[in-house]
């Protein structure tokens, strides 16, 4: 079995983005797109990327699948194959932008059936961040609790909710005992969010750490996209954002 | 579990309906509850082993079973393993001090270096020491020379590690491979388990069994031990 990552691609068009879960069927005629099947917790970064470039716009469709699944990746796989299953036969490419999410490499033999790609790492994290920072921050103190721009936005739903602390609140001491520190790994520079992620360190009884990390490390999903570009019949031409 | 609210006495219950309401209440994490039932068997003179299996133990596989098919999640899981916990600590001494020795034998288990998680571990352990393993904790963030000296000190007869993370688990195949270069690989079962783990990653290490889960874990160490208990 192989697991490509996301590399060299082909031609696309994307839709709109509601409530975490994109789709738009009417678009999706084309055997020469590329399908984008994401994380519903990468959406507004994945939105960013592709509606801002009407290249990319043009020649990816782009679909979310519910970020709650965050919390129950045992379930990633399966929704993924589940998706593909319907869809995937109808484009040139399709790229999964999760990293393996915790799916004890579940997504990749699904991955693999679809002979599709999926951004490198375990977890969006570490993507966002990159490898390297990633570790050297897991180096340098092993109890960080991270979360993204998603995960602080919707931290009562995710976090508190999915992890039963609005239910139970003595799990708190369960789940987060040999933490030492929240890391917001923020993928814009927005105060607000900054303060949220500090409330949210202070609520779990954590140390703060912002680092700025923005979402460079999403974009394989363009690639091969934004610049002259052929694929099949279809001609994509270069369009400045 | 149980849709029943009406008030009732625990003690009002026959032995039967007792056990099976501790199953319940276990399963809805009520720790007085469940403490109260095991105290109450106590009292009626029922076995400590007997409770510990049959309720308690019987409790937690319902748990396990529905966590297994995605109708209890986490939260619930860690709530249900409270209440057992609570069951536990009136049993655990009186087991201690049991005259029958039913012991499975020792498991030594700890999360890997790198590893701060700890949650699936615990629940492992309080499987197999529902049971009847004694269980040698050694918490999180285990270099190898860590398992070594416990298994000096213990010799077990399961050794199980645990990794939530994929930069971490790798690191079980490096413990086996010091077994191995001290002649010690075949002395004992090594298990491993944890999220992003499978049987492939399992077999690719070494590892004599991948658990997927606590009740699974401990079932399948049960097999194991008593397999050499009988040979």
């Amino acid at each position: 079995m192989t697991m490509k990552t996301m590399q060299t691609p082909s031609s696309f068009n994307l839709f709109s983005a509601k409530d975490g879960l994109v789709s738009d069927d009417t678009k999706a005629k084309s055997r020469n797109k590329r399908l984008v099947l994401g994380c519903g917790a990468l959406v507004y970064e994945l939105v960013e990327l592709i509606k801002h470039n009407p290249v990319v716009d043009q020649a990816v469709d782009l679909h979310c699948l519910p970020a709650h699944l965050h919390n129950t990746p045992q379930l990633i796989g399966p929704e993924v194959d589940k998706f593909l299953s319907e869809h995937a036969h109808r484009y040139s490419e399709v790229l999964v932008a999760y990293g393996d999410c915790g799916s004890a490499g579940e997504l990749d033999r699904v991955i693999a059936k679809y002979q599709a790609s999926r951004l490198p790492g375990a977890h969006c994290y570490e993507f966002f961040s990159g490898a390297d920072v990633f570790q050297s921050m897991m180096n340098e103190e092993l109890g960080s609790f991270f979360l993204t721009d998603f995960l602080v936005s919707f931290f009562d739903r995710l976090v508190v909710q999915g992890l039963g602390l609005d239910r139970y609140p003595e799990l708190k001491e369960v789940y987060f005992k040999h933490y030492k520190k929240l890391v917001y790994l923020a993928q814009k520079d927005d105060p607000e969010l900054q303060t949220l992620a500090s409330q949210h360190a202070a609520f779990l009884g954590l140390d703060y750490e912002y680092k700025f990390v923005g979402f460079d490390e999403l974009k394989p999903v363009t690639f091969g996209l934004d610049s002259e570009h052929k694929l099949g019949s279809i001609e994509v031409q270069h369009v400045s954002t | 579990m149980s849709d029943q609210e009406d008030d009732f006495e625990l003690s009002d219950l026959d032995d039967k309906e007792l056990v099976e309401q501790i199953q319940d209440d276990l399963y809805d994490g009520l720790n007085d509850e469940v403490f109260e039932g095991v105290e109450i068997l106590l009292e009626r003179k029922w076995d400590a082993n007997d409770i510990l299996g049959d309720a308690l133990v019987g409790g937690m596989k319902i748990v396990g079973e529905d966590f297994r098919d995605g109708i209890l999640f986490v939260p619930e899981v860690l709530k249900c393993a409270g209440a057992m916990k609570q069951g536990m600590g009136l049993l655990r001494p009186i087991l201690a001090n049991s005259a029958i020795d039913i012991s499975l034998g020792k498991f030594v288990i700890g999360t890997v270096k790198g590893d701060i998680h700890d949650i699936g571990k615990n629940l492992v352990g309080m499987m197999l020491e529902g049971a009847g393993f004694e269980v040698i904790d050694l918490g999180i963030n285990n270099p190898v020379e860590n398992y070594l000296e416990a298994i000096d000190e213990h010799k077990p007869v399961v050794m199980g590690m645990s990794a939530l993370l994929t930069t971490t688990m790798p690191y079980m195949g490096v413990v086996i491979e010091e077994l191995d270069k001290r002649g010690m690989r075949n002395d004992f079962h090594v298990m491993v388990g944890g999220a992003p783990l499978n049987q492939e990653f399992a077999d690719a290490i070494g590892a004599d069994a991948y658990g997927r889960d606590a009740a699974r874990s401990a079932e399948m160490a049960s097999e194991h031990a008593r397999s050499v208990q009988a040979s």
